[in-house]
């Protein structure tokens, strides 16, 4: 006889790594960390027409407090020390969107002294955004893409000391 | 007073110190000596006949050769802007700070020297603006040569293009 019909209707029934997930992927606060134009869309994000809020994305202007970093156009080599500091004070689990070309592969600067040419030479990269600067559209869906991955982790299977067993979304 | 008219009375008034007036060129110029460059500001911005009262940029260049800085002034009161250049040896270009004529010349040398290596002798602060403090050389410099990593970041990057053709 199934458990579902045993229980009565204000029950539910889920699985302890949906739950985590479910919960850690509808409360993805990012922090506050514009670097160049690609900000001024990462503005439009939060606003209210893209409006990520409603995916539970809040930004934070702390690294502590924040549990995504999206990085926002140019990296230079200047600021690439700072950032991967920044990374470090970021409490685990900790995602990271490469947002615009420049973060992707240094873009337009890619052959600049000054430009560090991808974000992913510092930080390991979770979804990389395309455009120039993307659209707010576009990072909204890098967020939904990035929430579809962390309904794939498998936190307790990394508990019990075996490596977790990422589903490529 | 004019534009040409301006180098000319600086020319009567520091003699052999201007060692060049360009009128031909399509914004006209004076090269002058660089040990005169702060006097001959001086004289152009408290004289009410020009009354430059603005740095409205320095800028500087690297000619191989040489290396030049060039200083444009501006007049307010009188609606007109001079250009006057210094020409500096390669190897160790050195030039008097514009910052006890115009302060605001402060963050533009500071640039000239992080980018180009000119040193400015009597400047109050001059430490690199733009580059991190230990950036090797002076990148704007014809001969400089990128460094392949900085702290452990390699400065290249492979091309997508050249790994689609070699898939083909």
């Amino acid at each position: 006889m199934p458990l579902l019909n045993t229980l009565p209707d204000y029950v539910l029934t889920t699985k302890t790594d949906e739950l985590i997930n479910w919960m850690r992927k509808s409360s993805i606060w990012y922090m506050l960390f514009g670097l160049a134009c690609c900000a001024i869309e990462l503005m439009h994000t939060g606003g209210p027409r893209a409006d990520i809020e409603r995916f539970g994305a809040t930004p934070r202007a702390s690294a502590r407090q924040s549990d995504l970093m999206i990085v926002a156009r140019t990296l230079t080599l200047k600021m690439a020390l700072r950032t991967r500091l920044l990374y470090d004070q970021m409490p685990d689990p900790k995602y990271v969107i490469s947002m615009g070309s420049c973060s992707n592969c240094g873009g337009l600067f890619q052959l600049a002294y000054s430009v560090c040419d991808g974000v992913d030479k510092i930080l390991p990269v979770d979804v990389y955004v395309p455009g120039c600067p993307p659209r707010p559209e576009a990072l909204t869906e890098g967020l939904l893409k990035l929430q579809e991955k962390i309904m794939n982790e498998r936190w307790l299977t990394r508990a019990n000391g075996k490596p977790a067993a990422t589903v490529e979304a | 007073m004019d534009v040409l008219a301006t180098y000319q009375r600086v020319k009567g008034q520091f003699g052999d110190k201007v060692l060049e007036i360009n009128e031909k060129a399509h914004d006209p110029f004076a090269v002058v000596e660089p040990s005169a460059i702060v006097e001959i500001c001086r004289f152009l911005r408290d004289d009410p006949e020009t009354a430059m009262n603005c740095l409205s940029s320095e800028i500087g260049v690297d000619y191989k050769d040489r290396i030049e800085v060039v200083y444009e002034l501006y007049s307010y009161p009188k609606r007109f802007g001079v250009t006057l250049k210094v020409k500096l040896p390669r190897d160790n270009p050195v030039v008097a700070t514009m910052e006890t004529v115009w302060s605001s010349a402060n963050w533009m040398e500071r640039e000239i020297f992080d980018l180009i290596g000119v040193t400015f002798e009597g400047h109050s602060d001059l430490r690199r603006i733009l580059m991190p403090e230990d950036w090797p050389g002076h990148p704007q410099r014809k001969d400089f040569v990128e460094p392949m990593e900085y702290h452990g970041i390699s400065t290249v990057r492979e091309s997508p293009i050249i790994r689609l053709e070699a898939k083909k």
